[in-house]
């Protein structure tokens, strides 16, 4: 296997675990924590698929679009957090009313 | 602030929750397993790296103003890109201020390793800044580094107690937000102008264009990050609380 495809599978790694630690916790804190795990994830897939070939220079494109990812996603996660400490402050606890109903 | 991130979640943690919680990962472990290897199987199947992009990226490099491949796309090929990312940063900034979440009032005990820090470390990072922002044209960095390493600079401040002046508050604030973008916008106008074409720099100039483009955004992004973790709209009244915490430091 080569680095690049290893890094990838590492990056779904992320992704998967990400996607389970959004799923199983209630807390929006750490469903926000766990989006950017997933995020991680992706931006290594595309980090590390961007030179797949030994003999080739890496593909500036995908690189390009992780750095402009990062920031976006650095911005939608500060928004998040605000809109979390907003919901808190209105119904005094960090999770959605629909898993406060169970 | 920290109660609130602290709040308890109401369902309370009896061996039930517990129970269903525990239920729901055995359920969903297996599922995730499945994901996962369908994820990594088309990531083992993708095709030979792909030539076409990468090779028009490396042709036009001549033309772009810059030597390094990532920055001639960034602010160059994609530059429609990179403007409408400057302008989702401020969107977001609008947005998380237009939320109206309580100003955050930690108090920064006086501490004197984190004000030596902050004082020693500030004018180095304001130093890699410039750094990252110039090696951008030849090698890996650029203005969303160098704007991220401003931020950071701008954060430790914060962390350490430091608060915008009243005066820089209001205005002269937005100015700096808008900076970047602005001056995109105005760079875009003026290529359409010259070459008849949005961001379409003339080769001859594309280096001097870039360079504008990108000091400038490193100082927008900076501060708009750093106003991101701030978090509430600075204004005086939160002025009022730092100076109160700041007097009771002395």
């Amino acid at each position: 296997m080569n680095p690049a495809n290893f890094y990838a599978l590492i990056g779904i790694g992320l992704f998967s675990v990400g996607l389970l630690g959004l799923i199983i916790n209630s807390h929006l804190l750490k469903k926000i924590l766990a989006i950017n795990i997933m995020g991680s994830g992706v931006f290594l897939v595309l980090v590390a698929l961007a030179k797949r070939a030994e003999n080739l220079p890496a593909d500036p494109v995908p690189h390009a679009m992780v750095i402009t990812g990062i920031v976006v996603a650095v911005s939608a996660t500060a928004l998040a957090l605000s809109l979390m400490l907003r919901v808190a402050s209105e119904t005094g606890h960090a999770t959605l009313p629909d898993e406060v109903e169970k | 602030m920290t109660t609130l991130i602290q709040a308890k979640s109401p369902i309370p943690n009896t061996g039930d929750s517990m129970n269903r919680r525990t239920l729901l990962l055995i359920l969903l472990l297996p599922l995730l397993v499945i994901f996962a290897a369908g994820l990594g199987y088309a990531v083992l199947l993708l095709p030979e790296q792909p030539q076409y992009l990468p090779n028009l990226v490396i042709e036009n490099m001549d033309q772009s103003g810059v030597s390094h491949p990532v920055t001639a796309v960034l602010l160059n090929f994609r530059g429609y890109d990179t403007l409408l990312e400057l302008v989702v940063l401020l969107l977001a900034l609008l947005a998380v201020w237009s939320l109206n979440i309580p100003a955050a009032r930690h108090k920064a005990a006086p501490n004197e390793v984190l004000d030596t820090l902050t004082n020693l470390l500030t004018p180095v990072l304001i130093l890699v800044t410039a750094y990252l922002l110039w090696v951008g044209a030849h090698a890996p960095g650029g203005a969303f580094q160098a704007g991220s390493v401003l931020a950071a600079s701008a954060v430790l401040l914060l962390l350490g107690g430091w608060r915008i002046s009243v005066k820089l508050a209001g205005l002269p604030l937005r100015i700096i937000l808008m900076a970047g973008p602005a001056v995109f916008v105005i760079i875009a106008v003026v290529t359409l102008l010259l070459e008849g074409q949005l961001l379409k720099f003339p080769p001859a100039q594309a280096g001097q264009f870039i360079v504008i483009i990108e000091t400038v955004a490193t100082v927008s992004i900076g501060a708009t990050l750093a106003a991101l973790f701030l978090g509430a709209r600075p204004t005086a009244t939160s002025n009022e609380v730092a100076n109160e915490i700041d007097g009771e430091h002395k």
